[in-house]
Formats: C-alpha cells, sequence, structure tokens
C-alpha cells in the first residue's frame, strides 16, 4: 500500500508547521522522517494517520483518496512516543483492543483473537508477560506491545511516532535491529518519525529530511550521507566543518587559502560556504599546496580506531575537527599544542545569495 | 546539657531531626494543645453535641421523631432530589469534563468560569435566580401559570436549585485528572478503529473511574444536606416540600429541641458514612495512580 502526501499545508496560529509538502512512500517500504524539533515531522506523520486536518492539500492511499476519511477508517497502525497503552488493561487484552471493537459482523470469534494475538505476542517475544499489565513492564517491551497492538488489525500502513525516544541508548539500538527484522518479515509500508540520525539512517530504505516545514531531500541512506543537497542535510547528517570565504571561477578563498569547487566554474565573486566532512581532512606535517591549513593541535581524544582531533586554524582562530585514522595519527607522532597542516580531501560548496 | 558541649557525632545525628524546627519543648506542646482545643472546638463537640441533644429525651422519643409522617416524607424527597440531581451531574460533569480535558476550542476558559459559578454564588442567591425565572413574577411565570406548571414552591424548583449548586463537584474532580491523562490513549484507541463511545466506555470511563465515583460522593452529600438555595424556592409545606434540612430548621422554631437534633443526627450519620466511603475511594485512587505513575518511573529492563 503505497503513500501519495501532496501539497500538505497545515498552521498552528501564526506558525506553519508544513508548507507545501508532497511526499511518495513505495508500498512495503520502511521510510524515515528525520529532522530536528518544530521541522514538522510529527505534524506530517500525524495527518497521515488522520489525527489532524491538513489545511490544505491531500493525502492518498494506493491512489484512493483518504484526506476526508475520519481515522478509525483509514486503517492504519500507529505507534505513539510514550507508547499510549490502556494502562487499565493486560497486554493480551491492549493487543486484541482493535480486534474486539470490530462492528459485531466483523469481529473475528474469540479463539480466532486468541490465537491472532498469541501469535503477535509470540512476534515481539512477549508472549510470557501476556497477562501482565502495563505497568509491570519495562519501557522496551512496552513499545513492543504497542507494536503488536498496532500491527493487530493488519493496518495497510505502520505509523511510528519517535517510537524509540523515552528509551535509553542501549535498548534503543536493539529495538532498532529488532523493527528492521520484523518489518522484514511482515512488510507493511511504514513511516518512522525520528529526530537521531544514526536511526533514521540504519533503519529505513529511505530517508526524508524535514526543516522548517519542508523536505530538504528525500533518498536512501547512502543518497543523502553522501550526495546532500542542501546545506541543511549537509550540517544535519554527521560531524561537519564549515568554511566561509568568497568564490570565484571555481575557487574558493577561504583567506589564504584556496580549495577547488570545479562545479561552481561559473560563478563570478560571491559569498560561499564550504563543507567538509571531519573524516576527509588529511593531516601533513609541512605544507602541500594552497589548501593546505595550518592549524595547532588543542585537543587529542585517541581512542577507537579514529582519533579525534580538535584543531585551531592560526590564521583565524576557528575550530577545525578532524578524525584521522589512528595508523596516520602515530605515523606523524602528534601531540597537544603542535602545528600541524590539514588539507581538504573532499569538499562541497554551497553558494550564498 | 551534656549533649549540647558534645561535637557532633553519631550519638547526637538522631537529636538533629527533632532540632530542626529549634522551638522548645514547651511552645511545642502550646501549638499542639491549641490546634487540638480547636478542632474538638469547631469539629468534635458540636458532632457529638448532635447526637446528645437528639437523645436527649430517650431512644423512644429519638425514635418517634424519625419515623413521624412529616420526618418520613422530608426523607423521601431528599433522596429523590439527591437521586435527579446527582445523575443529571453526572451526565454534566462528564461531559464538561471530557470535553474541556480532550478537546481544544475557543471560549474554553470561559466555560471552566461558568463550571465554578455555583461555587462562587452564595446558595441563597442561586435559589433567587430560579425564583426570578420561574416565580410567579419572574420570567417563565405568566407562561408556566397558563399551562399549570408549578416550578418554585414544588419539587421542580428544588431539584433544579440543588443540581445548579452541585453541578462544579464531579466536573471539577474529573477536569485536573483527565488533564493529566492527556489524549494519548484515546487517539490509540480510535486509530485502532473504535468510536467514539466504545473509546469512553473501554478507555475513558475505566482511566477516571475512581475520580468519578469521589467526585459522585462529595456531590451526593451536598445535594442531600443543600439548605440555603433549596429553602428560597421550596415555600416550606410540611410533608409535602419540605427536605430533611429544611425539616431540622422548622422543628428548631418550634422548640422541638430533641425532635429537629433527631432528624439532624440522621443528616450526620449520612455525613460520616460519605466520610468515610470518601476515605476509601481516595485510597482506592491514590493505589490507582501510584500503579500508573509506575509506568513513568520505572527503569529500563532488558526483556529476557
Amino acid at each position: 500500500m503505497s503513500i501519495q502526501v501532496r501539497n500538505l499545508r497545515k498552521t498552528f496560529g501564526d506558525f506553519v508547521a508544513l508548507n507545501d509538502v508532497s511526499l511518495d512512500v513505495p508500498g512495503g517500504e520502511l521510510v524515515s522522517l528525520l529532522g530536528p524539533s518544530g521541522s514538522g515531522k510529527t505534524t506530517l506523520l500525524r495527518i497521515i494517520a488522520g489525527l489532524e486536518p491538513a489545511d490544505t492539500g491531500t493525502i492518498h492511499f494506493h491512489g484512493e483518496d483518504t484526506t476526508e476519511r475520519p481515522v478509525r477508517e483509514r486503517q492504519v497502525g500507529f505507534v505513539f512516543q510514550h507508547y499510549a497503552l490502556f494502562r487499565h488493561m493486560s497486554v493480551f487484552e491492549n493487543v486484541a483492543f482493535g480486534l474486539r471493537v470490530k462492528p459485531r459482523n466483523m469481529r473475528p470469534p474469540e479463539k480466532e483473537i486468541r490465537e491472532t494475538v498469541m501469535g503477535l505476542l509470540h512476534l515481539v517475544q512477549l508472549d510470557v508477560q501476556a497477562e501482565r499489565r502495563p505497568s509491570e513492564l519495562s519501557g522496551g517491551q512496552r513499545q513492543r506491545v504497542a507494536l503488536a497492538r498496532a500491527l493487530a488489525v493488519k493496518p495497510k500502513v505502520l505509523l511510528l511516532d519517535e517510537p524509540f525516544g523515552a528509551l535509553d541508548a542501549k535498548v534503543r539500538k536493539e529495538l532498532r535491529r529488532w523493527l528492521r527484522r520484523l518489518h522484514e518479515e511482515v512488510h507493511v509500508t511504514s513511516v518512522f518519525v525520528t529526530h537521531d540520525q544514526e536511526e533514521a539512517l540504519e533503519v529505513s530504505d529511505r530517508v526524508v529530511i524535514m526543516n522548517e516545514g519542508k523536505i530538504e531531500q528525500s533518498g536512501t541512506p547512502e543518497e543523502v550521507y553522501d550526495r546532500p543537497a542542501t546545506p541543511f542535510v549537509y550540517g544535519f547528517l554527521g560531524d561537519v566543518n564549515l568554511f566561509h570565504g568568497r568564490l570565484d571561477r571555481g575557487q574558493v578563498s577561504i583567506g589564504a587559502n584556496q580549495l577547488e569547487a570545479p562545479e561552481w566554474a561559473e560563478a563570478k565573486d560571491q559569498a560561499a560556504v564550504a563543507y567538509v566532512r571531519t573524516y576527509d581532512i588529511e593531516l601533513t606535517p609541512v605544507p602541500s599546496g594552497l589548501s593546505s591549513i595550518e592549524a595547532t593541535v588543542q585537543h587529542v581524544r585517541a581512542f577507537g580506531p579514529m582519533v579525534r582531533l580538535e584543531l585551531r586554524r592560526v590564521e583565524d582562530g576557528e575550530t577545525i575537527e578532524a578524525h584521522v585514522p589512528r595508523a596516520i595519527f602515530e605515523k606523524h607522532g602528534v601531540v597537544k599544542g603542535q602545528r600541524v597542516f590539514v588539507s581538504p580531501t573532499s569538499v562541497r560548496v554551497f553558494a550564498q545569495s | 546539657m551534656a549533649t549540647a558541649v558534645l561535637p557532633r557525632s553519631a550519638t547526637t545525628a538522631p537529636r538533629a531531626v527533632v532540632r530542626a524546627t529549634g522551638e522548645s519543648r514547651t511552645v511545642r506542646w502550646i501549638l499542639i494543645a491549641i490546634a487540638l482545643g480547636f478542632l474538638s472546638l469547631v469539629l468534635l463537640v458540636p458532632l457529638l453535641l448532635v447526637f446528645v441533644q437528639a437523645l436527649s429525651k430517650g431512644l423512644p422519643a429519638y425514635w418517634e421523631a424519625i419515623k413521624e409522617p412529616d420526618a418520613l416524607s422530608a426523607a423521601k424527597l431528599t433522596l429523590l432530589i439527591a437521586a435527579i440531581a446527582v445523575p443529571a451531574n453526572l451526565i454534566f460533569g462528564v461531559a464538561a469534563a471530557w470535553c474541556i480535558s480532550k478537546f481544544a476550542f475557543r471560549g474554553k476558559h470561559l466555560l471552566i468560569t461558568l463550571i465554578d459559578l455555583p461555587f462562587a454564588v452564595s446558595p441563597v442567591i442561586s435559589g433567587m435566580i430560579f425564583v426570578l425565572l420561574f416565580g410567579a413574577h419572574g420570567w417563565f411565570g405568566p407562561w408556566l401559570a397558563e399551562h399549570d406548571i408549578k416550578v418554585i414552591f414544588a419539587i421542580p424548583g428544588m431539584v433544579l436549585a440543588t443540581t445548579f449548586v452541585t453541578a462544579p463537584f464531579i466536573a471539577r474532580e474529573l477536569i485536573p485528572l483527565m488533564q493529566e491523562q492527556g489524549t494519548e490513549e484515546e487517539e490509540a484507541a480510535i486509530v485502532l478503529g473504535a468510536g467514539g463511545w466504545q473509546t469512553f466506555f473501554r478507555v475513558t470511563l475505566p482511566n477516571i473511574k475512581w475520580g468519578l465515583l469521589y467526585g459522585l460522593i462529595l456531590c451526593n452529600a451536598r445535594a442531600m444536606g443543600e439548605f440555603g438555595a433549596v429553602s428560597v424556592v421550596s415555600g416550606h409545606i410540611r410533608g409535602e416540600t419540605n427536605t430533611l434540612p429544611l425539616h431540622v430548621e422548622i422543628l428548631y422554631n418550634e422548640y422541638a429541641f430533641a425532635a429537629s437534633f433527631a432528624v439532624a443526627s440522621v443528616l450526620t450519620l449520612l455525613a460520616l458514612v460519605t466520610l468515610a466511603l470518601k476515605t476509601l475511594v481516595e485510597w482506592q485512587q491514590r493505589r490507582a495512580m501510584s500503579d500508573a505513575a509506575e509506568v513513568f518511573t520505572t527503569p529500563e529492563r532488558i526483556a529476557a
């Protein structure tokens, strides 16, 4: 079941939550909406679910217009950040809820309800806890109950609103992998809201990056990470260094340094920002051309395979972060306070208007 | 005295708790005595006095005063009024609380203020409002007279006045509770395909049942005990439009003290039962709350 979102607009008073958003979610995919808080990602999810009306725009499920359809008829599964389990019901009854509230002629017989619910609890590895109350479960277990409950009604679309946001780091990581496996098993079209880039990149087939009510870029995790379309995406995904300078005929001048930007060969003397990933920086003891930036080592954190260096540019005092392989670091024997030269090996330049 | 010169050590540590107030033993005892004296004078003595006075002419006289036809009719009327006013406010209170806590709309604060109105105005004025509306010279008076419907100095007026005075109890009890619970569970229910009524009876109601019961008990206590508003609209017709509190006043004014206190003691007993029920419900509610609170405080446990 695919989802087509067309020209959605939503305002809360003066605040524009969604500004002309269009999005396609192909059937069976797991797509994540990634963005900082206030970017409109949760609003978009709630409008797809029908929990919030849009000011203008349409939603289609598999080509069928569902914009005006009430929530309960949309057949979506929704997983809330704070689980929203029915606190007075057992785990079993929570999962059975969606089946029990069906109109009498569509309600499955008790035996079938029991089988479906136990099957789902088995799927989320909670069959032993069926008779427990939600208050007796851990956060991770609760969210798995919430997921089983959402799946019980065989939703056409599964919507997850920061489902792991309230859990601690270790449980998050576990559930993330588990969700990925689950999606491969049940293969329901899923939209997943998160502000955690690692989570989005690891779990989803496609990542949609949102900012200030607009979609900045959408693509596979590799596409958005390796080829960010906008300065925002560049800054939002991964650690990055920013250099402000002037762009002129394929060259960016940053103080005394010059960086190559061949894609801007047509540009004539304008302000620009160069983005350099922390691991796209080469460390040399001596200058190697105009792109070599002179800097002093401020901090060294030498654990793990990549050594993290915090450097200060000599010319203007700007901080540069560099992640260099341990072998290179040991070869040069870098110590705190030492003067070194760093050259960006890969630069992405965006002109400023 | 010896402890005063000792340096801070393990032996003096337990005394630190006592010293935290810094008052001398005499002052503390005087304060406690004042508090206890005040409580007994204002609460305990009157309570006992009701029963002492009621039984002053012996048990047979007490029994006689209670089963006297006018007293029985007053008791019946009191129960009838409560039986109409309390369910009416149950529906109104739940509807108002549901609407205020689960939806956002214009004029919400005005509605909350309006619900508090019966608490803010004197009950006598509440009674007057209904006389002004439905009395012989009131707005709807001529129309009512034409159709031969009696509201004022009759049971409908007394029901209206009682309903008005007790309107805030259930709503006030539920609004904060329901606001705290939020709307996520209801949203989860409708996404799962539940209709409005299903959501209410299966999700909302079970979550508020203890708060609702608490509000009902308070509302009922007030409905049976209301004097001022009911007095204005009742007309004090013996055996017809007298409730228990009004009957107590009539007997008292006629110098039938023992009988008056006998009837009063029935009301007092009702109040004591209400208090016991209230305490029980409060205790249940606290248990339910701490259950719910646990949902947010238990540390993460890795699933087995």
